[in-house]
Formats: structure tokens, C-alpha cells, sequence
């Protein structure tokens, strides 16, 4: 019996060669927390307790410079936040009402349907308190840099005293993960720089996985629900997959 | 038109439509008794599966086109809002998102099929050329779609690619303008690439079409290469190979639904989650993967031609680049004149054989290089000199770039190589018939 085969080996070979070595880069490759993500892996979920630190860590030391202008206050309630909680959270910024009878324009109380109040009115007044640099938006910054948030991560933990042989520019700060390695933000968390309600010590290192767990939720809030039908699909294709085989081999057992 | 025997239906509502419409009775002809080879591996599956990616990327994208709006301030949001707010739109956005990777890798599979087992040979040079035809077709589409989230890479992308017209000679500068429709890729850009990615895919589904249409007249090729030569060669296309579809697609969408799920981005860049910014230019501008090695192509000449022995260019570096990437596609589409080889199947064409495999690589160089910034370095490969201002010189990795123009001669070499590969090449003889071939003695 003559069968004509499709050979794997060069394949295989090809397929190893694209893994060939990338040429070598000064940035460091950021890298995850000791324990890795709560939220990786095929059945990953959000570490709620460590969603509600991160938003604490973001709302008292990231929304200084930096917006979350694609949330709104309603989606706190994904990360354990009552509707009364959200409520109360959303009272405390004020955004511009709808123009009165007069056609004034006061400021009112935002409410949970608001977006989160931005720290600065337009980039011009983002840069000029800035050194002229412009704190970028953190709605998709998970989503919009190589590694993810273990590149959020590792920025955050990364602030070291320069190499003897690197000058750092005026107003920059040294940071071996951030291209380049100058970075305009001098490092943002400090021992202690938040007071955790459930006791946690807000180290560094702790307030940085906090912080980036919420950027992940930020930037891709519909993870779990994306991970928890992903299991369903792939289990019901699985099962389908060996039905339609046995099927195949019924249909041509007529034939061998 | 001629009226073949039409065998009636048992059911009363389908045999009045019948005879009115004999669309069952195509359809019964067509895809129920249509005799195919029965000796088709499983990369046979891949022409069915495309079918099913096409209408799969319709029907996400008419969907996610009622959410959609192309407008250069709102187009971001609006798909952040699907990703965010609609129900299910993440699901439908990572859906047609990956499902474009999915489309160029079913089809990349099904060309690479047709060339192994030498289906563009006649008769079917015509169900080849339409088949390229598609690919361009998909090519223009994706790049359109891409332009469209308003990403870093939809802008910078949409601003490289569409300068490339600008090496026409003489009208170069007016095309890009009129494709702009202004003087930069702005607002009526977006909308244009909107109207086109929404009509496109319906222009591929006409093509499709006569793809298969001339599919049905010729008749499938098969892993041997040889026609059938009667009943005893065949089995009805129903049930054997719509069971074997059904089969490889459930494994196709077994490894689709774990990239949608699973690494939805993977494919992706992420400066596409930056919003687009005029002002600033992304350090490594970079298409998609299914463009790379025609932008290892694209990149690879960068040298002017000029007429010997004088300063007159004839061909600019970027013209020649662009003739080049099309010039690529044009070899595909001509590759039924260019190989005469009588024998189809690579099974018995020993040269042929290590020829495919050495191209398939080629085509993967190809890729490497053009995901690789331009100035990239081979570091493990010390052989190039490098000297500085006072000329000290040391030794480092071999730019990349001479990877890529070898990968880049050696793309159109191969078909050279075809054209006179024919007068030397001794092929092995052909098996008697499918049947015996797979039968052996049974038959």
C-alpha cells in the first residue's frame, strides 16, 4: 500500500528557527511577583481583596497624574464595591452639570454613571505640572505595553540607584525596565504610602502587585467571564471533536 | 440550458421548489453525489475551513459594524465601548480580530497544499489564479480592518502602506492624496477604509464563489496528482468528506476558540491600545504577521537602480521595493505558466520536493526578517566588521538585513528554478490509478 505523507521534521525545524536568539536588548524583561497572578492561568480570577487595594493604591497615588478616563464609578461594583459603596465614592469628585436655566454651568456631584473625574483639564495643564512630560492614561496601559502587567509590575518595583556609567538627564529617574531606562516619573510607592483597611502592610512590593492586578481588571474587565466560557467552549469542542471523529470513522469504515 | 434527468424528491414541498427551482437538485449534485477523490488527506480540509473563516469574519463584522464608528475621535472609544459595555462584544471584537490571523493561516495552509501537490497545474489554472486573486482581496481587507480600532499601529500602518503609492512615477504623490482623501491619513481616511472593509469581504465571497464554481468543473486534485479515471477513483462527497470536514473543523476551532479565549492579543501589538497620535511615531512599526515576509520583501531593496556607468536612476530603491512586494503575488498568480511539469504531485517530483520545503523555509525567513527592525543584527553570527570613528574595528553580529535580501532573491529564484527544473528533473512513475494506489491489490 503507497500513502503519500506530508514529512514533520522540517516543520519542526522551521518552527525552531523562528526562535532563534533576538538581539539583545538593555531593557530588562519584566517579570512576575514572587507567586505570579491570581488571574492567570486557564481558570484564573481576579484576587478581589487585592482589586479593591489596587484601586485604593491607584485612587490616593496614581490619580495625582494619571486618568482612568474608559471607567466609569458604576464599574467598581465588578470589584466587590456595594452599589451604596459606589455611590459614595462617586459623591466624592464633582464633575460640570448640564447647563441651568440660566445657562450656567455648576459643578455637581458625580454619580455612578460618570466617568472617573481626569486630574487635569487637558494634556497642556498635564504637561505644565509635569516637567513637561505627559502621565499617560492607565485605562489600557496593561493592554498597551510589551509584558503586560508584569511590566507594570516590574517598573513599579524596578527604581534602582543608576549604573556608574549612565547619566541621568535633569528631572528623569533611572529605571532599567522603562525603554530607555529614563523615566520622567520619580518613583511612586513608598513604604507605608497607603494605609490598607484589612491590615495588609503596604509594602512596595505589595501596593505594586495591588496596583497592577487592578490595571489588569482596567484594562480587560471581561476576564473571567472571557476565561470561564472559554473552559465551557473548549470542553464542549472537545467532546464534540471526538463524537465527529467517531462519526468520520463510521461513516468510512464502508469504504477500507 | 440543458435539462439533465431530474430524479424527484419524496417530500412534496422541496419537489414543487424543485421543479421550479431545481436548487436541491444542484445542491444534491453539487455537494451530495459530487464525485471526489477518495484518497484526500486532511490537507484537503483547509478550502472548506477558509469558507467557513470568511463567513465567520461577515457575520462578527456586520455585528460589530451596528457598534462601530468611524470617525477619528470616537473610533477608539467605540471599540472599547464593545469591548466594554456591549454585551458580548468582547467576545464578537476578539472573535473578528483573531479570526483574520485565522483566515491567513487557513489559506496560508491551503496554498501551500496546492503548491505541494501541484493543483494550479492545468486544468485548474484558472481555479489557482482566482484563488490569488482572494488573497489580494484579503490582503487589502485586513489592512483596512486593522486601520480601523484607530490604534498607534492603525495609523502608522494605514500612513506607511498607503505611502508606498507615492513610488509611482510622475502621479505617484496625487494617488496617495486621493487615497487619503486629504493630505494625511485623517478622518476621510477611516471613513473610506470603513465603507471598503465592509464591502470587500463581499467582493470575496463573489470570487469564492467562482473559485468553487471552477472547483466543480475540473474537480478536485488529490495527493497523488493523477485524474480519476472512473467510479472505482471516487466516493461521493457526501458523507465521506463531510464527515472528514466536520472532523478537522472541530480541531481547527478547537485551536481558534483557545487563541480567542486564551490569548486573545498574542497576534496582536500592543501599541494598538495606544490611540492613534499623529505626533507620535511608534518606535517599530510593524504590520501584522501575515504581511511580514512581503514586508521582508518590501524591505529588502534598498538600493536604486541605475542605468551602468551613470547617475540616472531608472528604478528608485522604494519603486523597486514596491515592485518587488507586488511582484511576489504577480509569481503566485503566473505559477501555472511558469511550472510545465506534466507530473502535479511533489510525491514524484524528487526535486520538486526539496525545492517546496527550501521555499516554505524561505517564506519563513521571510517572516522573521520582517517582524525584525530594519537595523536588527544576527548577534551569534560574529562574521561582519564594524569600525568606529577613529577606526577601530571589531567584529559583530551579521546585519539582518542581508538575510532578507537573500531570503528576498531566493523567493523569486524559486520560481526560475521551476520554470527550467522541468528539463532535468527525471519524476517517478505515476501510479496506475487512485485505486490501486490506495488499494493496493484489493482493488
Amino acid at each position: 500500500m503507497q500513502k503519500s505523507r506530508f514529512p514533520l521534521a522540517p516543520t519542526a525545524l522551521m518552527l525552531a528557527l523562528l526562535a532563534a536568539p533576538v538581539a539583545a536588548n538593555e531593557q530588562l524583561e519584566p517579570h512576575a511577583p514572587n507567586g505570579g497572578w491570581k488571574h492567570s492561568g486557564i481558570t484564573g480570577t481576579f484576587d478581589r481583596a487585592a482589586l479593591q487595594r489596587g484601586y485604593q493604591v491607584y485612587k490616593e497615588v496614581c490619580a495625582a497624574c494619571h486618568s482612568l478616563r474608559l471607567l466609569s464609578y458604576r464599574n467598581l461594583t465588578d470589584i466587590g464595591f456595594n452599589e451604596e459603596q459606589v455611590k459614595a465614592i462617586a459623591a466624592g469628585y464633582e464633575v460640570p452639570a448640564e447647563p441651568d436655566d440660566n445657562g450656567e454651568i455648576k459643578m455637581r456631584k458625580a454619580l455612578p454613571s460618570d466617568h472617573f473625574v481626569k486630574p487635569f483639564a487637558n494634556e497642556k495643564a498635564a504637561r505644565a505640572a509635569n516637567n513637561g512630560a505627559l502621565p499617560p492614561d492607565l485605562s489600557l496601559m496593561v493592554k498597551a505595553r510589551h509584558g503586560g502587567e508584569d511590566y507594570v509590575y516590574s517598573l513599579l518595583t524596578g527604581y534602582t540607584t543608576p549604573p556608574e556609567d549612565v547619566k541621568i538627564m535633569p528631572g528623569m529617574n533611572y529605571n532599567p525596565y522603562f525603554p530607555g531606562g529614563q523615566i520622567g516619573m520619580p518613583a511612586p510607592l513608598s513604604e507605608g504610602a497607603v494605609t490598607y483597611a484589612d491590615g495588609t502592610k503596604a509594602t512596595v512590593d505589595q501596593m505594586a502587585h495591588d496596583v497592577a492586578t487592578f490595571l489588569t481588571w482596567a484594562a480587560e474587565p471581561k476576564l473571567e467571564a472571557r476565561k470561564q466560557t472559554g473552559l465551557k467552549v473548549m470542553i464542549f469542542l472537545a467532546v464534540f471533536a471526538g463524537i465527529m471523529y467517531a462519526v468520520k470513522r463510521r461513516v468510512w469504515s464502508k469504504l477500507h | 440550458m440543458a435539462h439533465q434527468e431530474r430524479v424527484p424528491f419524496d417530500n412534496p414541498v422541496i419537489e414543487w421548489v424543485d421543479q421550479r427551482l431545481p436548487v436541491f437538485t444542484m445542491m444534491a449534485k453539487e455537494y451530495g453525489v459530487f464525485p471526489s477523490p477518495r484518497n484526500f488527506n486532511y490537507l484537503w480540509n483547509f478550502g472548506a475551513l477558509s469558507l467557513f473563516v470568511l463567513v465567520t469574519m461577515i457575520v462578527t463584522g456586520i455585528v460589530l459594524a451596528m457598534q462601530y464608528t468611524p470617525h477619528t475621535s470616537l473610533a477608539f472609544d467605540s471599540v472599547e465601548r464593545i469591548m466594554r459595555d456591549v454585551n458580548w462584544g468582547w467576545l464578537i471584537r476578539y472573535i473578528h480580530m483573531n479570526g483574520a490571523s485565522m483566515f491567513f493561516i487557513v489559506v496560508y495552509i491551503h496554498i501551500f497544499r496546492g503548491l505541494y501537490y501541484g493543483s494550479y497545474k492545468q486544468p485548474r489554472e484558472l481555479l489557482w489564479m482566482l484563488g490569488v486573486v482572494i488573497l489580494l482581496l484579503m490582503m487589502a481587507t485586513a489592512f483596512m480592518g486593522y486601520v480601523l480600532p484607530w490604534g498607534q499601529m492603525s495609523f502608522w500602518g494605514a500612513t506607511v502602506i498607503t505611502n508606498l503609492f507615492s513610488a509611482v512615477p510622475l502621479v505617484g504623490d496625487t494617488v496617495v492624496t486621493w487615497l487619503w482623501g486629504g493630505f494625511s491619513v485623517d478622518n476621510p481616511t477611516l471613513n473610506r477604509f470603513f465603507a471598503l472593509h465592509y464591502l470587500l469581504p463581499f467582493v470575496i465571497f463573489g470570487v469564492a464563489f467562482l473559485h468553487i464554481a471552477a472547483l466543480h468543473i475540473c474537480g478536485s486534485n488529490n495527493p497523488l496528482g493523477i485524474e480519476p479515471k472512473g467510479p472505482q477513483d471516487t466516493i461521493p462527497f457526501h458523507p465521506y468528506y463531510t464527515s472528514k470536514d466536520m472532523f478537522g473543523m472541530t480541531i481547527f476551532l478547537l485551536f481558534f476558540a483557545g487563541m480567542v479565549f486564551y490569548a486573545p492579543n498574542y497576534l496582536g501589538h500592543p501599541d494598538n491600545y495606544i490611540p492613534a497620535n499623529p505626533m507620535v511615531t511608534p518606535p517599530h512599526i510593524v504590520p501584522e504577521w501575515y504581511f511580514l515576509p512581503f514586508y521582508a520583501i518590501l524591505r529588502a531593496v534598498t538600493f536604486d537602480i541605475k542605468i551602468p556607468f551613470t547617475d540616472i536612476i531608472v528604478i528608485s530603491s522604494k519603486l523597486g521595493g514596491v515592485m518587488a512586494m507586488f511582484g511576489a503575488i504577480v509569481a503566485l498568480l503566473l505559477l501555472p505558466f511558469i511550472d510545465r511539469s506534466p507530473v502535479r504531485s511533489a510525491v514524484f517530483r524528487p526535486i520538486y520536493k526539496k525545492l517546496f520545503w527550501v521555499f516554505l523555509l524561505d517564506c519563513v525567513v521571510l517572516t522573521y526578517v520582517g517582524g525584525m527592525p530594519a537595523d536588527a543584527k544576527v548577534e551569534w553570527l560574529k562574521i561582519q566588521q564594524y569600525c568606529d570613528d577613529k577606526n577601530v574595528c571589531s567584529w559583530g553580529g551579521l546585519e539582518l538585513q542581508y538575510i532578507g535580501k537573500l531570503a528576498m532573491l531566493y523567493y523569486f529564484g524559486h520560481f526560475v528554478i521551476l520554470f527550467f527544473l522541468p528539463r532535468y528533473e527525471k519524476t517517478l512513475p505515476l501510479p496506475q490509478s487512485i485505486a490501486a494506489a490506495v488499494l493496493g491489490n484489493k482493488a
